[in-house]
């Protein structure tokens, strides 16, 4: 009687058995061939360039658009991309630029100089009938340019209000890439998610928070890219995103988390590829008020960290000890003489007696995550531990990343003494001019937070951007770093190292000084 | 009959009218600032200014509710700013995909919790109940999300029977069966606590009623034994089943925010968690908006089959 109960949950069970193994045909080879399906770490935001400012981002566009200029393979110096080559006029304001005469948009309109007008003019001039198209936060890169004109059908010209060096840098950043103007003026704000531009590979579709799809483009005037399509998944959770690497549904990803990148480097299945790039991870120290504002005190700090504990055991090898103010992947621009401040708890105890600060309590601001942070958690408590160690009582308080910013960025005063903070730049010029002038101050629309100035550090950083020649650049920026070096307005703690995992079967790959993704060589058979 | 449908109709007006002031309060509430999450680093204070400007966030809290409101009344849930699209074509989107994952998980957990509660209660401290009882409380005390690494691993990474993550194969694919493969190991884990919970509670409901005198005479009339299980005393227990199916309802729904995050399932619990974190504020207050009117509809569900089914309500 009762025992016929379970008959029918018994057949139930064998049933849902069967009806499981019928759906678990065992999956081989995921990945279709002369397709490169890509785990991106999030969901982009949109695939406009004009609005676009993660990396994430970025390693997308770059495969679908083309900019003026591109940073050559393996550097972050400029090389002709859509322009063939450019005059600079002796004073360094007008930059006249001869456009390729072969290459049209996905959407198969003509690339030419007036193309080129209207990206800059949908940017930065407020009366142009699509600049309500987006919100361009990354505008002020070309707030330079006085006026940008087509010249001639293929010749643009750009005249800037005075010398600014990094000009053709940023032309390379994905801001410059060129969209095309009919595709804009058909779906206006939804160009984001409609994206049309000349690069290797063409827009096919996006699924939201599934994939983005894009395909060959043929007629690519640098050659038809080896691949068919390219596939990027959005994969949040990295764990994720590691076993679907290990079930073969990815066949390429970025950012390993540091305790993977060992298991796949043992295993001949796959390749770990690691590139530095110019990234900084520092903590900005209050030099107004408290502790910090005494420079021996912001020197037994940097002493006092152990830097190479942090980047061996908590970053796991995936990051080298910063120096100075400017990451090494700026080869022309870095000074190989700094070393970075040697870990030396008994130096570090000395100044701070010099100083008279023994015992002082300090309050620390973490972020939980955010853009190039790292592991910004624990990486906050081993500096904490550290700083203990030399008598000094660190209070941490911890901020999601958006909250994060919005008490860093409006400055440290009468809130903290040191915080952590990242950049990822494209231009040696960038982070020293947003965030150590003096008139970068908070309250100038600066990113200073710490309150620094140092008006040799100012006069040195005016000049870099006004000289065009880039051995006279370099002078002028191994000179700041030396002053920077000494100062220490900042604690200089890491430089990351990319790193990216693929299948054995992908060829032609390699990680770029950029960040950026470049698969136009890229094949898998 | 009529009365009391249309009253508790009525009772959601409000309700969902509460929770439009609750879910915009918090969302003002939480500290950050969208401006800044559309910046990113290089947010500058003229820039923010100008985009708050943009983004309707300079104007009061109430006029900022007034015109949401007013807005969402007209059917225009306003745009993403973060996704740069509709916000009502994103939600709906993404709340299928939820639907279809919560709803085989509900159903699995029904159908497994109510037969495993069953089971349990005729076999009452017999091998059955015994193991039925170990395997809840298994059940119950692992974390979902932790469950769902472990099922990746074992099924996907080591037998490679099932896809890691995702809803549809990201080539060819797109069918139900392709559907149903990536469903699978979502589905179980997702399940797993509510099925747990509803098995405990059909065992002790079901001790209960068969308890009861009319069971006992039911049995003396020489009815059969299933009939009497399943037709008599199951039935009553079901009554009281049905706000509890009801509520884990939306304990699913809830967690399948973390399913959703582990198996990259494209639904609405990993857009809320994506949405808060870049403060995209009026994705959240329609996704939230959403989420809790199909919860308050499920209740409502749950209420009128109670009151259907319920002789004592009806008399």
């Amino acid at each position: 009687m009762i025992r016929s109960l379970a008959l029918p949950k018994g057949l139930g069970l064998s049933a849902l058995a069967l009806a499981v193994a019928g759906l678990s045909a065992p999956l081989a080879a995921q990945t279709p061939p002369n397709v490169l399906v890509v785990g991106q770490i999030a969901e982009p935001q949109s695939l406009d360039p004009a609005q676009v400012t993660a990396v994430n981002d970025f390693r997308i566009m770059m495969n679908m658009y083309d900019g003026l200029v591109r940073y050559a393979d393996g550097t972050l110096e400029v090389e002709p991309a859509l322009a063939s080559e450019w005059q600079i006029s002796d004073d360094g304001t007008v930059y006249t630029f001869t456009l390729r005469d072969d290459v049209s948009f996905h959407d198969g309109s003509a690339f030419d100089a007036e193309a080129v007008v209207f990206h800059f003019e949908r940017m930065l001039d407020e009366d142009h009938p699509y600049h309500d198209t987006g919100s361009f936060p990354l505008a002020f890169f070309f707030e330079a340019i006085d006026s940008v004109e087509a010249s001639g059908e293929h010749e643009v010209t750009f005249t800037l209000d005075e010398p600014y060096a990094p000009f053709l840098s940023n032309l390379a950043y994905p801001t410059g890439l060129i969209v095309s103007p009919a595709a804009v003026e058909e779906h206006g704000e939804d160009f984001g998610r409609n994206p049309s531009g000349t690069g290797p590979f063409q827009f096919e579709e996006w699924q939201s928070n599934s994939r983005v799809v894009a395909s060959a483009n043929p007629d690519y005037w640098d050659g038809a890219p080896a691949l068919e399509a390219v596939v990027f998944r959005p994969i949040t959770d990295a764990n994720t995103r590691v076993a679907e690497m290990m079930a073969g549904g990815i066949d390429l990803m970025v950012e390993v988390p540091p305790d993977n990148v060992a298991q796949f480097a043992e295993d001949p299945m796959y390749q770990v590829s690691e590139q530095a790039g110019p990234h900084l991870w520092f903590l900005i120290l209050n030099t107004k008020e408290g502790p910090f504002a005494d420079q021996r005190m912001r020197q037994a700090i940097n002493y006092a960290i152990d830097k190479e504990s942090l980047v061996d055991n908590i970053l796991e090898g995936t990051a080298t000890v910063a120096a100075g103010p400017i990451p090494p992947a700026f080869e022309w621009a870095y000074n190989e003489e700094l070393e970075p401040y040697p870990y030396d708890p008994e130096r570090a105890r000395e100044l701070i007696a010099e100083a008279g600060h023994e015992g002082a309590e300090l309050t620390f601001y973490v972020t939980e995550g955010g853009s190039g942070m790292l592991d910004p958690i624990p990486m906050g408590s081993a500096i904490q531990a550290d700083l203990a160690d030399v008598g000094l009582d660190v209070s941490i308080e911890t901020y999601e990343w958006n909250t994060f910013l919005g008490e860093v960025n409006p400055g440290l005063e009468g809130k903290a003494d040191m915080a952590q903070m990242a950049w990822m730049t494209n231009d040696p010029d960038t982070l020293p001019f947003l965030a150590l002038r003096s008139e970068a101050m908070p309250d100038q629309g600066g990113f200073n937070s710490g309150y620094y100035s140092n008006p040799e550090v100012d006069a040195l950083l005016e000049q870099a951007r006004r000289s065009v020649d880039q051995d006279e650049r370099a002078a002028l920026y191994k000179e700041m770093q030396a002053i920077v070096h000494e100062d220490a307005p900042w604690a200089f703690v890491a430089n990351w190292q990319q790193n990216a995992v693929s299948s054995a079967a992908v060829e032609g790959f390699r990680l770029q000084p950029s960040f950026f993704l470049l698969l136009h060589e890229a094949s898998k058979p | 009959m009529h009365l009391y449908v249309l009253r508790r109709l009525l009772m959601t007006v409000p309700v969902l009218l509460g929770l439009t002031v609750i879910v915009f309060l918090i969302m003002s509430l939480i500290p950050g600032d969208p401006a800044l999450a559309i910046l990113g680093s290089y947010a500058t204070p003229e820039n923010l200014a100008r985009l708050r400007a943009d983004l309707g966030l300079d104007l009061s809290l109430p006029q900022q509710y007034w015109v949401w409101l007013t807005n969402i009344l007209q059917g225009d849930f306003g745009r993403s700013y973060h996704l740069n699209r509709p916000v009502l074509d994103e939600v709906l989107e993404r709340f299928g995909a939820t639907l279809i994952l919560a709803g085989t998980s509900l159903a699995l957990c029904v159908v497994i919790g109510v037969a495993a509660g069953i089971v349990s209660a005729v076999r009452q401290y017999g091998w059955a109940d015994r193991i039925i009882t170990l395997l809840v409380l298994v059940g119950i005390s692992v974390p979902a999300f932790w469950l769902g690494m472990l099922m990746i691993l074992l099924f996907s990474v080591e037998l490679r029977w099932f896809p890691v993550s995702g809803m549809y194969s990201i080539y060819g694919g797109g069918d139900l069966p392709d559907l149903l493969r990536h469903l699978v190991l979502p589905a179980i884990a997702l399940a797993v606590v509510a099925a747990g919970v509803i098995a405990r509670l059909t065992r002790s409901n079901m001790l209960e009623v068969l308890r009861q005198d009319y069971i006992r005479t039911a049995r003396a009339k020489g009815l059969d034994e299933n009939r009497v299980i399943l037709g008599h005393a199951f039935k009553v227990a079901l009554v009281n089943l049905i706000p509890v199916i009801g509520v884990q309802a939306g304990f699913v729904i809830g967690g399948a925010v973390y399913i959703e995050t582990v198996f990259q399932w494209p639904g609405i619990g990993r857009m809320l968690v994506n949405a808060i974190s870049t403060r995209d504020i009026l994705l959240v207050q329609g996704g939230v908006l959403v989420v809790a009117a199909s919860y308050v509809l499920f209740n409502l569900c749950a209420d009128l089959l109670q009151y259907w089914l319920d002789p004592r309500i009806k008399a």
